[in-house]
């Protein structure tokens, strides 16, 4: 905390020539007895990405954002301003602009803040983009190049990308709430496409996490990712026709957990279980997927990219079980849900920016493993899908309907794994599909960091996870019937 | 200020940010500069649920030393900032490679005289009151189409402007000011795991063009309604109309397919298409990016280059490729000023409304909203969720979810059957309902 409240101090604070006792200030004149909350939220992030075409590096870009945002809370009312300048007339303005959400009631409220101990951070605060020289970083992107171009003759393009950002938040509550968290996420991407007998086809691969550029040279772990991309894009040059209909699935372990966060993480969001829109609204102690799943959000795992020491609220992250051996058991909070629904927040408030206000997101979402070897699941299968990589996904949590996409898949044939097939959407109802996993396998895996959440417009990173699943039955979208 | 002020004000930051990056030893450089203010009201179930108030601003510039080329942006508006941005932009230009195809665009493609009028600034003061109340009946109205709408996600009222402003060390300056209304509502028919949601909006950059506040909600109300009971259909191969609702969104896939970007990288399954048959032959598609008002009008491009109208399909035939600058060099070709993208696009039809194209239907799947991102642009691959309508004889038999629609972009474009009258306005790429045959509809 003492080293990243420096930073703060450094990077928010004394530029504006403002402390923490003027950010009291404006925060306790925004208060009166219509106002149940109010916080600030200082951010300064800089950010950095390089991306090689054709074998240069032809473009960088470089970008610092800086700003706070300023929210009042009234019942079910949130106003909210925020401004791109910290310095103390501008957070006064925001603040006024906000609190007009209750106009009535002028006693200032008792503000008690209040430094609780703050949890361990769960990465180191060092700036990624300093973690190395930037003759370096173009090397690196050209040894991607040519490594991706010397394993086949068919590989026609490779883009490869580094992206680093360093961001400082500062958090202040009328609930007492003080914190700050130094965050840095990095992030490496290689994609090539592949030509051979008149057909083209991509692939992709990458990874990241809160860390910095040397995680990508640790065990050649960038090489290895040029090597996965190459042969995602060579496997989808044999790729046949995906089939149509309904029928079994196996589910590769990591990013195909994608299913998880789709199917079920947003439904689980407490904003939409407050408001009753969710198709899980008001089944808590109920059986929503088969008894083999538990299914957990956990923002405190150490370096991951959709971990958090602190949410953009200060509450600190934690473990959630949202549903555990098949029965819902909670939702992911943020405060003004939690506060709303008579529940404590769970660390999931969360927020793309400063000028955007914080809601319900998850951070590191998976599925716990289960029994089964997963040679075992593929044999089960007489006709079916075997998916292992994923595009995007999508849910209409209202219905429970949702959607992804497979990058990578084969077909089953009476047990056995054969010939690749081409991009297909899956489709299915979220605590249907739930109730249909039959077997669980032994080989959880959580993906390489390259998940990005997309919420009424607001971006967040996550991560997700699963092992080997089983399906009995899902909507394949392929076109051979 | 006066917007002549505000004006004279941005084009004045954009020259000192210019002149900043000559200063620090830039060969050529281009800078954007760009400010928005606006408000938004949600309300639901009759109260306020928030009301934001926006502003922000910043610029970006890029710089070049030789055919090097670096890019920095910034939302702080301090002296210092600039300062520090010119440079973080030419540190990168030190480290990137020469690249022969980077650089300005070419002087004579900036646009000559006075930029024409596009009419696009038409700002509404309102007030959080105002919005309130607009956003409430706009709800109430939804609620009200019947009882069955027990839920609701609230109704947005937004209203903002915003001035974009771009210049280079060629000595060009443009700057545009626009506004943008909008009122939107979204409601939950049904309960528990029947529950169906669906909306409604209206937007435009005249507040007195929105539309009713009213007509919006019980547009959204019927919607929601209308999708009561869906089920899916058995897996079959019929043809798919793609309602005015998704059909711009299928020819947003032909505008990235025809894009300079996807071109020189070869991640388009339109590569080598000038020329070529790539609709039926009475297909016509253009841009006209100078019409007044509307959603996607510009009079230069994010190079700075004149746009200009034209035809990109005739006769069926693609007659233009989408570029910038950069993408037209490195497929050396000229620039057609759509660094950024496209500016009002339009296609022909082919004169039948909407109960016609149903008919013309016949026996199939109509396609109101459409799910996830299974578009391979590489391949044209195309699988997505849907949801909509079964149609049989030409009316509406039955509310259909969990399907997907699956086929190939390149062959669905071709196989065209009938383009409606029915487009949505105003709209950045206005298209009527797309009647395509032979898709592959999975269901149960």
């Amino acid at each position: 905390m003492t080293e990243a409240l420096e930073l703060a101090r450094q990077r928010l604070l004394a530029p504006a020539e403002l402390d923490e006792r003027a950010l009291e200030q404006v925060l306790h004149g925004m208060l009166g007895t219509a106002i149940d909350y109010a916080d600030l939220y200082l951010q300064y992030s800089r950010s950095e990405s390089w991306v090689l075409e054709d074998g240069i590096v032809r473009d960088g870009n470089f970008a610092i954002d800086q700003g706070a945002g300023v929210r009042a809370v009234s019942g079910e009312k949130t106003g909210f301003a925020y401004s791109d300048e910290l310095l103390r007339p501008a957070l006064e303005k925001a603040a006024g602009a906000a609190r007009q959400i209750a106009r009535s009631g002028a006693t200032p409220g008792a503000l008690a803040v209040r430094g609780s101990g703050p949890p361990a951070p769960l990465y180191a605060g060092d700036d990624p983009l300093a973690s190395l020289p930037d003759a370096d970083k173009v090397a690196l992107l050209q040894r991607l190049d040519r490594h991706a171009r010397a394993i086949d003759p068919c590989v026609s393009q490779v883009t490869a990308s580094l992206a680093a950002v360093h961001e400082v938040v500062l958090i202040l509550a009328s609930d007492g709430t003080f914190a700050v968290d130094v965050r840095p996420l990095v992030r490496c991407n290689v994609s090539v496409i592949a030509e051979r007998g008149g057909r083209r086809e991509r692939g992709s691969a990458g990874g990241g996490g809160r860390l910095d550029y040397r995680m990508f040279l640790a065990s050649d772990q960038a090489m290895a990712w040029a090597e996965e991309a190459v042969r995602a894009a060579l496997l989808n040059l044999e790729a046949v026709p995906a089939p149509a209909g309904s029928m079994p699935v196996v589910l590769g372990p990591g990013w195909p957990g994608v299913l998880l966060h789709e199917a079920v993480g947003h439904g689980l969001e407490g904003d939409f279980n407050r408001k009753g829109t969710s198709t899980f609204s008001g089944r808590v102690g109920e059986q929503v997927a088969s008894k083999l799943c538990t299914v957990v959000d956990e923002g405190c795992m150490p370096n991951r990219r959709g971990s958090l020491t602190v949410d953009d609220e200060g509450t600190p992250t934690g473990r959630t079980v949202l549903i555990e051996n098949g029965v819902l058991k909670g939702y992911m909070q943020d405060k003004h849900n939690a506060r709303l629904m008579g529940t404590a927040p769970t660390g999931n408030g969360r927020r793309q920016s400063y000028a955007h206000l914080p809601m319900p997101r998850m951070t590191n979402t998976y599925m716990l493993a289960g029994e089964h070897d997963p040679e075992e699941i593929l044999a089960s299968v007489d006709r079916g899908l075997y998916a292992v990589n994923f595009g995007g996904g999508q849910v209409d949590i209202t219905s429970g309907k949702f959607v992804f996409s497979t990058t990578e898949a084969y077909l089953i044939e009476n047990g056995k794994v054969t010939a690749p097939v081409r991009g297909a959407t899956l489709i299915g109802n979220g605590p249907e599909v739930m109730n249909r996993i039959s077997m669980v396998g032994n080989d959880l895996a959580l993906d390489t960091g390259i998940g990005v959440c997309g919420k009424d417009g607001q971006s967040v990173p996550v991560g997700v996870g699963q092992p080997t699943l089983r399906v009995d039955a899902v909507t394949v979208g392929g076109t051979a019937h | 200020m006066t917007l002549e002020q505000e004006r004279a004000a941005l084009e004045e930051r954009v020259g000192q940010i210019l002149a900043e990056a000559r200063q620090q030893g830039a060969d050529a450089a281009e800078v954007g500069v760009s400010r928005s203010e606006g408000l938004s009201v949600s309300v639901r179930r009759g109260e306020v649920e928030t009301v934001e108030h926006t502003r922000d601003q910043g610029f970006g510039i890029s710089v070049y030393l030789g055919r090097r080329k670096g890019s920095a942006s910034t939302s702080d508006s301090s002296a210092e900032a600039v300062r520090a941005t010119v440079a973080k932009a030419l540190n990168i230009a030190r480290f990137t490679a020469e690249d022969p195809a980077a650089g300005l665009a070419d002087p004579e493609c900036m646009p000559k005289g006075s930029l024409p009028k596009l009419d696009l600034y038409h700002p509404w003061d309102v007030d959080v009151a105002t919005a309130t109340e607009l956003a409430r009946s706009c709800e109430a109205a939804a609620l009200g189409v019947d009882r069955r709408i027990g839920n609701s996600e609230g109704a947005t009222l937004s209203s903002g402007r915003s001035w974009r402003a771009y210049g280079n060390s060629h000595g060009f300056v443009g700057s545009e000011p626009a506004t943008r209304h909008s009122l939107s509502v979204s409601v939950i028919a049904g309960e528990n795991s029947g529950m169906q949601r669906d909306y409604a909006f209206t937007i435009d950059r005249v507040p007195d063009a929105l539309e009713v506040a009213e007509v919006v909600g019980r547009r959204a109300g019927e919607r929601a309604v209308a999708r009561l009971g869906a089920r899916p259909v058995a897996t079959a191969r019929v043809p798919v109309l793609f309602g005015h609702d998704v059909s711009a969104g299928l020819l947003g896939h032909f505008v990235a397919a025809i894009s300079g970007g996807n071109l020189y990288r070869r991640a388009s399954f339109l590569l080598d298409a000038l020329g070529r048959q790539v609709f039926p032959d009475r297909v016509v598609i253009e841009e006209h990016p100078h019409l007044p008002r509307a959603l996607g009008s510009a009079a230069f491009d994010g190079d700075g280059v004149a746009t200009r109208g034209k035809r990109l399909v005739e006769g069926g035939v693609l007659q233009s490729y989408l570029l910038s600058v950069y993408s037209a060099r490195r497929l050396e070709l000229t620039t057609t000023g759509n660094a950024g993208g496209v500016h009002n696009l339009r296609i022909s039809d082919d004169g039948l409304d909407f109960d016609a194209m149903l008919a013309r239907l016949g026996r199939g799947l109509l396609v109101t909203e459409l799910m996830g991102q299974g578009v391979n642009g590489v391949t044209g691959d195309y699988s997505r969720g849907a949801a909509g309508f079964w149609v049989e004889d030409g009316a509406i038999a039955h509310p259909v979810q969990e399907v997907t629609v699956a086929g190939n972009l390149a062959e669905m474009f071709m196989n065209l059957d009938a383009i409606g009258n029915d487009a949505l306005r105003p709209g950045n790429i206005v298209c009527g309902s797309l009647l395509i045959d032979g898709m592959t509809v999975s269901g149960s």
